[in-house]
């Protein structure tokens, strides 16, 4: 605290200070704790996971000799990044035209927009699978498609519950924005593009970005409809490691999963450092 | 372009009308927000549209900038039919009242933004841009965000925004709304230099009347979607047509009366003045004389050739450079306000008085 701030009154005291403090501890060690142990045991020598015999890299080894896994790991970027990058535009377009404009069936949209969010993922899943192996074929007409590789069908389904999730975030962020913003625009010679290029996209990055992100992590963390309509071949990571449990569990997975776990934090620090950088003189938004 | 309201004919009956509302009319829904309105201001003049908040000066000034189209009705910027033109379409340009400007921008990027969109060479846009900060007294600050500015400031920048792009009409919806009593006051005065400085028609929306009556040529009253008088200012103040223009402005009194052929009303209390009007005969109107107008007298000594009633002093409150008389005559009460004189001229409550005014002072109103 800096010399000469007066104390908050909310500041807890005496012994409450210490309870508090304690509850922090546990909710922390509840949420690392795992991560912790599934790290330690990563390096564990032992084939079975729980009994510590010894440090190694044996398992890393393994990771990078097996061809499966890193194939299954190919897969789940490749339809990350194509999902999102899809489902961002898509649902962007939806808040927009949601929140900026008037149309006839406007608020049927809105509602069903928001079911892949409420239904269960199980629900959703058997939705997929039964409407990909009924139209399978109609898709295969469009050039360079083949839904039968997997991929596709993958990123299909990634996007059709991505297109919810990056709107619902993106809407939130237009809501707060100034409409009469576009109409300044609008009356300075902006063309409706350059309107959006220059005022709204701008204003509703952080939005957009947040719904990249959360679309990335959903994706990446699908199970269960990946499972549902994946093919031999094009398995996501995720449904490969849930094979792998299946198969009885092996320390390979805990290699496995520290791989993704950096990976991912690598992540959030790179978009952390990003933001810094390119907010350094940030301009207050709303007053 | 396909459009319905285009009159071919418009742009060869160019006139020195910067802006010719005909007919306009915007309803939404069930609402009618401007009904029927016709107006023309000329070139080079500070018109205000004045009127309590929901009587429909905005949704005009909106539809002269294209923001809104009429449903009915023709819109003219020098000549020129608007149609169904965008907003971005047309040569004028707008100061928000919640200045609208681009927080991710700094100022100068605000400024040259319309620039930019018309494809201004960059050096020309410096210029211009550097003319236009300067004009508004914003020098040197050209790199800061609108969120470091303060509210004057910023009110500032939307005025540079606006008057970099020479627009042929700016159009200022109650731009001095946000800003506090004394920095209003001093930004009204710039306003009206700048106006006269850069030769530009402004059309300003407000509903302070002060405000209206300081800066304007001339001032169009609203109320209800409807224009009710256009004139100058002191037209306006001086000679109301309606009740609710005589109310709306200053303060005043309102004396009931019956019209009795051209040039004469009669009182409640059977009166009879000399007051034309174009009402036909029986109309029930009212005779509005401002409290300044009044005069107090001694009961009997008011002098022959004004307008005379008789009443009793009721209270009088001092206000420093003025006193304020209220006077109760037979049927109803009048605020009179005398230039303070010596305390030992002052009338007291109670007192049997004459009120007097010139007949010139008084305007018959209906409504």
């Amino acid at each position: 605290m800096a010399k000469g701030v007066a104390r908050s009154t909310a500041e807890p005291m005496g012994w409450s200070k210490w309870l508090l403090r304690g509850h922090s501890a546990l909710v922390y060690a509840f949420f690392y704790a795992p991560i912790a142990v599934l790290t330690f045991y990563s390096f564990n020598e032992s084939q079975i996971v729980g009994r510590w015999t010894g440090f190694s890299m044996r398992w890393y080894g393994d990771f990078l000799e097996n061809d499966n896994v890193q194939q299954s790991i190919w897969v789940s970027v490749k339809v990350c990044i194509a999902s999102t990058l899809i489902s961002v535009v898509l649902g962007t377009l939806a808040a927009l035209s949601i929140e900026r404009f008037r149309w006839w069936g406007q608020k049927a949209f809105d509602a069903v927009l928001y079911l892949p969010i409420i239904i269960p993922d199980v629900t959703m899943a058997v939705m997929l699978m039964v409407f990909f192996s009924e139209t399978a074929e109609w898709f295969n007409v469009i050039p360079g498609v083949d839904l039968s590789e997997g991929l596709e069908k993958l990123v299909l389904s990634h996007v059709a519950f991505n297109i919810s999730f990056v709107s619902v975030v993106v809407r939130a962020r237009l809501t707060n924005l100034d409409a009469t913003m576009e109409e300044a625009a609008a009356d300075l010679y902006a063309n409706r593009w350059q309107t959006f290029r220059r005022v709204t996209l701008p204003q509703i990055m952080p939005g957009v970005l947040g719904g990249a992100l959360l679309a990335v992590t959903l994706s990446l963390d699908d199970v269960v409809v990946s499972s549902f309509v994946s093919a031999v071949g094009a398995t996501p990571v995720s449904v490969y490691v849930f094979g792998m449990l299946r198969k009885g569990v092996s320390p390979l997975i805990n290699a496995v999963s520290v791989v993704i776990l950096a990976a991912s934090m690598a992540l959030v620090i790179a978009s952390l450092v990003l933001e810094r950088v390119t907010n350094s003189p940030k301009g207050p938004e709303e007053e | 372009m396909a459009d319905t309201i285009t009159d071919p004919t418009g742009a060869a009956t160019a006139t020195s009308n910067a802006v010719q509302l005909s007919g306009v009319t915007k309803r939404f829904g069930d609402v009618v927000a401007v009904d029927d309105l016709d107006l023309s201001i000329t070139d080079g003049e500070f018109f205000s549209l004045l009127g309590p908040s929901g009587c429909g000066k905005t949704t005009t000034l909106r539809m002269i900038a294209g923001l809104e189209l009429p449903t009915q009705g023709s819109v003219k910027i020098h000549g020129e039919e608007m149609g169904l033109r965008p907003p971005n379409k047309r040569p004028v340009n707008t100061v928000f009242q919640s200045y609208a400007l681009f927080p991710h921008m700094d100022v100068r990027a605000n400024v040259g933004f319309g620039l930019e969109m018309r494809k201004v060479d960059k050096a020309e846009r410096d210029e211009q841009i550097a003319w236009a900060i300067d004009l508004v007294e914003m020098g040197g600050m050209g790199h800061r965000k609108p969120g470091q500015l303060s509210g004057g400031q910023q009110q500032r920048v939307a005025l540079a925004r606006a008057l970099v792009n020479r627009p042929e009409v700016l159009l200022l919806d109650e731009p001095l709304g946000a800003l506090d009593l004394k920095l209003r006051q001093q930004m009204q005065t710039e306003l009206k230099n700048l106006q006269r400085e850069v030769g530009i028609t402004f059309v300003y929306v407000t509903h302070d009347q002060e405000e209206a009556v300081t800066m304007s040529d001339r001032i169009g009253v609203m109320h209800e979607g409807r224009l009710l008088q256009v004139d100058t200012p002191e037209a306006i103040y001086e000679r109301p047509t309606t009740r609710f223009v005589a109310d709306f402005i200053g303060r005043t009194n309102f004396l009931e009366a019956t019209v009795a052929g051209r040039d004469e009303v009669v009182l409640a209390n059977g009166d009879r003045l000399r007051l034309s009007s174009d009402h036909a005969d029986g109309t029930a109107v009212a005779v509005t004389v401002r409290p300044e107008r009044l005069t107090v007298h001694g009961r009997g000594q008011a002098p022959d050739d004004q307008h005379r009633i008789d009443g009793v002093l009721e209270s009088a409150v001092y206000l420093g450079n003025a006193i304020i008389y209220t006077i109760s005559i037979d049927w109803m009460r009048l605020e009179v306000r005398c230039p303070a004189t010596l305390a030992g001229h002052r009338r007291s409550a109670g007192d049997d008085v004459t009120v007097s005014f010139e007949p010139e002072h008084a305007s018959v109103v209906v409504g």
